[in-house]
């Protein structure tokens, strides 16, 4: 907490000192660039060369691997969209349609699902506390952080090409829109333009690919406050509370809705793999 | 209990440059749970390092550092083909020891 508390105050020190001109402007005017990002961007860059999300990788490679559950089955035979067993690359193809569930699935939905059909886990008690604490990290946590590390370096590309991934899509950009709560809040509220902020931390425009990528690179993330490993279901559900929304349900339509609207907009930019968060 | 760690070693010449991911909880005793109750000291005593067999680095850690720590050291002589292995032990006897292949990943 201390240390959360001194890096806001370091940061808010930066935002204070005067910004150098940017030489010969040639940075393009829409993705807004000031010194507190620079510096936030420095000391990301410093701590992914050991980002401790590759303790939660391995981890979910265990998991994976291994026969657990009351059917003692591994999740070798589960298809993330490419086929029984191919993780390679599904990340990045996520979210798509699946027909044995008649469902669009996200990466952690599709997993969870392998998980309660393949080695028979109860479906409701992996609901019951979906998000990592400082003393548990839940197995689905761990599993998407492998899965999505065996996407590293590839472009994203979610198909778009049955009507269920459109409609999800249009679903989600209806979702992103929709204002409502106490504070008459939508998510473009604050993703929909550019240059928006809160303190110091500069909001990417969701709604443009070059820039909604920031929303989906990163994640799973590891927030150094805390020591927590946390996947993009977790990201969501955080932004709804912040708005003062319901909560959103575990893994529900709506969150592969919305993650499809985000991964379809970041489509073509390259996927780094689990990142670090401050 | 005791979780994977990750081992990174990189040759410069005979120079090897190490990097240990550990995953630990590394409770300082005095942070307070939900309930209001002193969470109790939990923290990496002791890493230790083995190059073949041989040890060739200890530390003694205090629970001054992060959770899921990351520790780096540079060690002169190591060829490729040489087992690098490293083990920590924290103050409730729990121990972890994972070893690589010097130059194999």
């Amino acid at each position: 907490m201390t240390r959360a508390l001194a890096l806001c105050a370091a940061a808010a020190f930066i935002a204070a000192l005067p910004v150098p001109p940017a030489a010969g402007q040639s940075k393009p005017p829409a993705v807004e660039r000031d010194a507190t990002t620079e510096e936030f961007e420095k000391f990301r860059a410093v701590l992914e060369a050991d980002n401790p999300a590759e303790l939660f990788e391995v981890k979910g490679e265990e998991l994976w691997k291994t026969p657990r559950g009351p059917k003692n089955a591994s999740l070798a035979a589960c298809d993330l969209g490419l086929g029984p067993g191919v993780v390679k690359g599904a990340y990045v193809q996520l979210p798509r349609y699946f027909a044995d569930t008649g469902k669009v699935m996200d990466a952690e939905r599709r997993i969870v699902h392998c998980m309660v059909t393949l080695q028979g886990f109860d479906a409701a008690a992996l609901a019951k506390q979906p998000f990592s604490t400082e003393t548990r990290t839940p197995d689905p946590v761990a599993l998407t952080t492998f899965v999505a590390g065996q996407s590293r370096g590839m472009k994203i590309a979610p198909p778009q090409s049955l009507p269920q991934e459109r409609a999800a899509f249009a679903l989600g950009r209806e979702i992103f829109f929709y204002r409502a709560g106490s504070y008459d809040f939508s998510c473009a509220s604050c993703h929909g333009e550019d240059g928006k902020r809160i303190r110091t931390q500069q909001l990417p425009n969701l709604t443009r690919p070059e820039q909604a990528i920031r929303g989906y690179q990163g994640w799973p993330g590891y927030r150094m406050t805390g020591g927590v490993m946390h996947t993009l279901q977790w990201r969501l559900n955080d932004c709804f509370r912040q708005q003062r929304f319901p909560e959103p349900e575990y893994l529900s339509d709506s969150l592969t809705a919305l993650l499809t609207y985000l991964a379809v907009n970041a489509k073509g930019q390259v996927y780094k793999g689990p990142g670090i968060k401050r | 209990m005791a979780e994977p760690m990750k081992i990174r070693a990189k040759l410069e010449g005979d120079v090897l440059d190490v990097r240990v991911l550990m995953a630990h909880p590394m409770e300082t005793g005095q942070r307070k749970d939900g309930a209001g109750n002193l969470v109790p000291l939990h923290f990496i005593q002791t890493i230790t390092a083995q190059l073949n067999g041989k040890p060739v680095f200890q530390a003694d850690t205090s629970q001054a550092i992060s959770r899921n720590p990351v520790f780096g050291f540079r060690l002169k002589g190591a060829k490729a083909g040489d087992k690098l292995s490293i083990t920590w032990t924290d103050n409730k006897g729990d121990k972890r020891t994972d070893e690589i292949v010097v130059g194999a990943a």
